[in-house]
């Protein structure tokens, strides 16, 4: 009998605590932000997709177009096409599929030229599938604008023949 | 309550799944129902297979390891460091010590992440649902500073073969020793709410209990298993990264029922913030990464096994090695996958809502199992 | 009494708008989220637009239901609950009927609820659905008796079923000082007679998915959310006129007094729902026979004898 009214006391004092820590939550302050209208800013090192970086010496791109991250990536989703000037080799586009992307950073490790980053772009949201595929010398082109300077000049090559794809899957 | 013959119209089929709030992903379980009672019971998998092993054949081991990630999303540095491990293993890389530190630093804090998670999710499904949000808030905390230094906030990819991809900076460390201190302060929180309820106790006491032989039989391996009093823990018995360093203990229940599975699970939070506090402590100066990993890297014909203790137990990858730079074939021993095969043996004759108690308990992520 | 009707109806549909909105506001701040926000000053208006969303909604009707059971079922749980407001005393000079056994019809007609379950959970042709219904009715019937004895207790002491008289009797104290034990199980057993966590069983969500209306979609789904509400409206008003001395208060008009306090008890049924986990279907049978009904009966019986003693 004893155990029996012990029980229902231990029992009801154990709702009772419960009940305590919820009331004290209740007037703490809220911890969440309304997203739209609220935002959080993203870690420095926040991996969204990929970009070239400008060289803050030339103003323009390190890509040398040559396809180390189009073979690295384990989805294949990265198109860069190069043409030859002078001999150096410049990409004339490069293209990623977000879509496909599963953020794994092994294109911008294995870079030799260091030319890719990783944009803090989270908020992506498209209608079809095509928004997401981005440009990313369309991109660099928008970040030249923002210090006044005009897009880059398409490279033409010097002979039709030196043309060469990248687009060699790894 | 065994079917006798002839009176099998007394009981009827019930399908728990593939899309049921309780089953936490596309798992199907099927379950011939006396009553309330369950009788026989089947689970089916398969909904979310998505040939993580067969894509390891067609990649080179680098390619591979964005998958880690996502075979278990919820303690995914684990898988990092399991599959790493075995890679490294099989090419003679050794990893600097700073970057084992990191590793072992990164890998606990996924561990409580997932842990509370599990929490959370486990308190939901007994019905309290504020709990679970309590948890989120806690868990926030590691995902930012893991975010500070993987770059992402759930599927990770940031172990790399002899090494971390990122060092981690003074203010990862701050936030580090910040945390522990904040949870260690959510401690009573959680016991007023959960633990000490007399409802909580009465859903989870005697219920759901797993023998010791049960759970050998079954190869159940991580906090269940050691719910059911077996210290067996990979960390300890096979040591592997720099686990030897430090000084935790490995919390084992008594009876083996959900009640056990839950205190050891919490207790085990509290010794995996011991150990980020040791090694944040000892953390050495030095390289992060190995000298000398080959960009393409092609081991030497072999084969290799690595464990590692994730969070819901042993997870290890059988790689063999043909000389390639591909791996000839991957096998990757999930946990979910044996924890979740003892669970028609435990739901025998139990009711619908003992059911989902139970397969709660057991932590399961069902795209792990299906991989 | 058309006015009456008409005032009801409207009562029912704004306490129900409001109780769902405070039900987000509290289960949000206890959550440490700010809940609804964007519909009107903090998402006051947010029910509405929900309720103007399920007003809009298809009606599905499943094949294979038994149809005018089905189409029956939300009107049969909502019609009681109107009725239920006749007897419920705001304030003085605010009753609309105020009979001579308002308490009476009041538990009578509360009890209809769990035909229009079992008719829900049945005729929806669905296994979750039936669980849902069967444990319904399991669990109605044995919390239902403890109430009626909790509440015996006071008639006892009161010595009348008219709940106007119950007020008038609390004019020095009331009830719940001197039947605190009475109050708890009363509290208990409304909680569980609404179907409200942690005894909300018949829907457990993680187990039976939405329990007997699964199958509703629209305003059928609609008049089962309203019903639910309501009657969690009419059993803190009981409450309230049982043991918080009804209207009676201080400076503010008695009408304003008897809200009040059936907010507080609204919320702290709230604060119930948000704390603990779900019992277990035998737990909360053996719950109400083993240790509620026991107890409301021993309290009845010290309070007869203390009537008759002193």
């Amino acid at each position: 009998m004893v155990a029996y009214f012990r029980e229902m006391f231990v029992g009801l004092w154990s709702l009772v605590a419960g009940m305590a820590v919820t009331i004290r939550y209740f007037v703490r302050p809220i911890v969440t932000v309304q997203y739209p209208r609220q935002k959080l800013t993203m870690t420095p090192k926040y991996r969204g997709h990929i970009e070239l970086i400008m060289d803050p010496e030339t103003n323009t791109h390190r890509c040398t177009a040559c396809g180390m991250c189009v073979r690295t990536c384990p989805s294949s989703l990265i198109t860069v096409e190069g043409v030859k000037v002078k001999k150096k080799k410049l990409p004339v586009k490069h293209v990623i599929d977000y879509s496909y992307c599963s953020l794994c950073g092994l294109c911008v490790e294995v870079c030799p030229t260091k030319a890719l980053k990783f944009s803090n772009e989270y908020r992506l949201a498209g209608y079809q599938r095509q928004d997401m595929v981005i440009d990313l010398m369309a991109r660099l082109d928008a970040e030249r604008a923002t210090v006044g300077l005009p897009p880059l000049p398409i490279p033409t090559p010097e002979s039709e023949e030196e043309t060469t794809s990248a687009e060699e899957k790894a | 309550m065994m079917l006798e013959p002839g009176i099998e119209e007394k009981t009827f089929y019930l399908n728990l799944g593939p899309q049921h709030p309780s089953t936490h992903g596309v798992l199907r379980i099927l379950l011939e129902m006396d009553g309330e009672f369950i009788a026989n019971s089947e689970p089916v998998i398969g909904y979310g297979h998505r040939a993580h092993e067969k894509m390891a054949e067609l990649r080179t081991y680098q390619q591979y390891l964005p998958n880690m990630g996502r075979v278990d999303y919820l303690h995914a540095l684990a898988y990092n460091h399991g599959y790493c491990l075995a890679v490294e293993r099989l090419a003679g890389i050794e990893v600097p010590e700073r970057a084992e530190f990191i590793r072992v630093i990164t890998s606990e804090l996924n561990r409580i992440a997932s842990h509370l998670l599990w929490f959370g999710a486990y308190l939901l499904d007994l019905g309290a649902f504020t709990p679970f949000l309590y948890c989120f808030d806690d868990r926030e905390n590691v995902v930012d500073i893991l975010d500070r230094v993987t770059g992402s906030r759930l599927t990770y990819c940031y172990f790399r073969f002899g090494g971390v991809r990122d060092d981690i900076d003074d203010e990862f460390i701050a936030g580090c020793r910040a945390f522990i201190t904040r949870l260690r302060s959510r401690w009573q929180d959680y016991d007023d709410l959960v633990t000490k309820n007399v409802i909580f106790i009465n859903r989870t006491r005697d219920v759901g209990i797993i023998t010791p032989e049960q759970a050998l039989k079954y190869g159940v391996t991580g906090p269940c298993l050691r719910g059911s009093g077996i210290p067996y823990d990979i960390r300890r018995s096979e040591p592997y990264s720099v686990y030897p360093l430090f000084d935790f203990e490995i919390p084992i229940g008594e009876r083996g029922d959900i009640m056990d599975r839950y205190v050891v699970r919490l207790r085990e939070m509290e010794q995996s913030l011991r150990i980020i506090e040791q090694a944040l402590d000892k953390l050495p100066n030095g390289p992060i990464m190995a000298e000398k990993v080959p960009k393409r890297l092609k081991p030497a014909e072999g084969e290799v096994y690595a464990a590692v203790e994730s969070g819901r137990g042993e997870f290890g990858t059988y790689i063999v090695s043909k000389g390639d730079t591909k791996p000839y074939r991957i096998k990757l021993r999930v946990p979910s996958f044996s924890n979740l095969s003892i669970i028609s043996e435990l739901i025998k004759d139990t009711l619908v809502a003992d059911m989902v108690a139970i397969l709660g308990s057991l932590d399961l992520v069902i795209p792990e199992v299906d991989r | 009494m058309i006015v009456a009707l008409i005032g009801v109806i409207a009562l029912v549909s704004v306490n129900a708008l409001f109780l769902i909105w405070m039900e987000r506001k509290v289960a949000a701040h206890i959550q440490l989220r700010p809940g609804p926000m964007e519909v009107g000053f903090h998402g006051a208006l947010q029910t509405v637009a929900d309720a103007i969303k399920l007003i809009g909604k298809e009606l599905i009707t499943p094949e294979e239901v038994d149809r005018p059971i089905y189409l029956l079922a939300p009107i049969v749980i909502f019609l009681p609950v109107l009725v239920l407001f006749l007897v419920i005393p705001f304030a003085p000079n605010l009753i609309i009927r105020d009979l001579n056994v308002g308490i009476l019809l009041i538990f009578a007609f509360s009890s209809l609820t769990v035909l229009s379950i079992l008719m829900a959970g049945w005729s929806s042709n669905n296994k979750y659905s039936v669980f849902g219904a069967i444990r319904s009715i399991a669990q109605n019937i044995a919390y239902e008796i403890p109430l009626l004895i909790t509440a015996m207790s006071i008639i006892l002491m009161v010595g009348s079923f008219k709940l106007s008289a119950i007020v008038a009797a609390q004019d020095k104290v009331w009830f719940v000082v001197i039947q605190p034990l009475a109050f708890l199980l009363y509290i208990i057993c409304a909680t569980a007679e609404t179907n409200r966590a942690p005894f909300d069983i018949p829907e457990a969500e993680s187990e039976l998915v939405a329990g007997f209306h699964t199958e509703y979609s629209g305003m059928r789904f609609g008049l089962f959310f309203l019903a639910e509400y309501t009657n969690m409206f009419v059993v803190s008003a009981v409450a309230t006129v049982l043991f918080l001395g009804g209207w009676r208060g201080w400076i503010l008009p008695p009408v304003v007094w008897f809200l009040i306090k059936v907010y507080a008890i609204i919320f702290l049924i709230m604060w119930f729902r948000w704390t603990f986990p779900r019992l277990r279907f035998d737990q909360l049978i053996s719950f109400a026979w083993k240790v509620l009904i026991p107890l409301a009966f021993v309290n009845l019986l010290v309070t007869a004898l203390a009537i008759k003693l002193f």
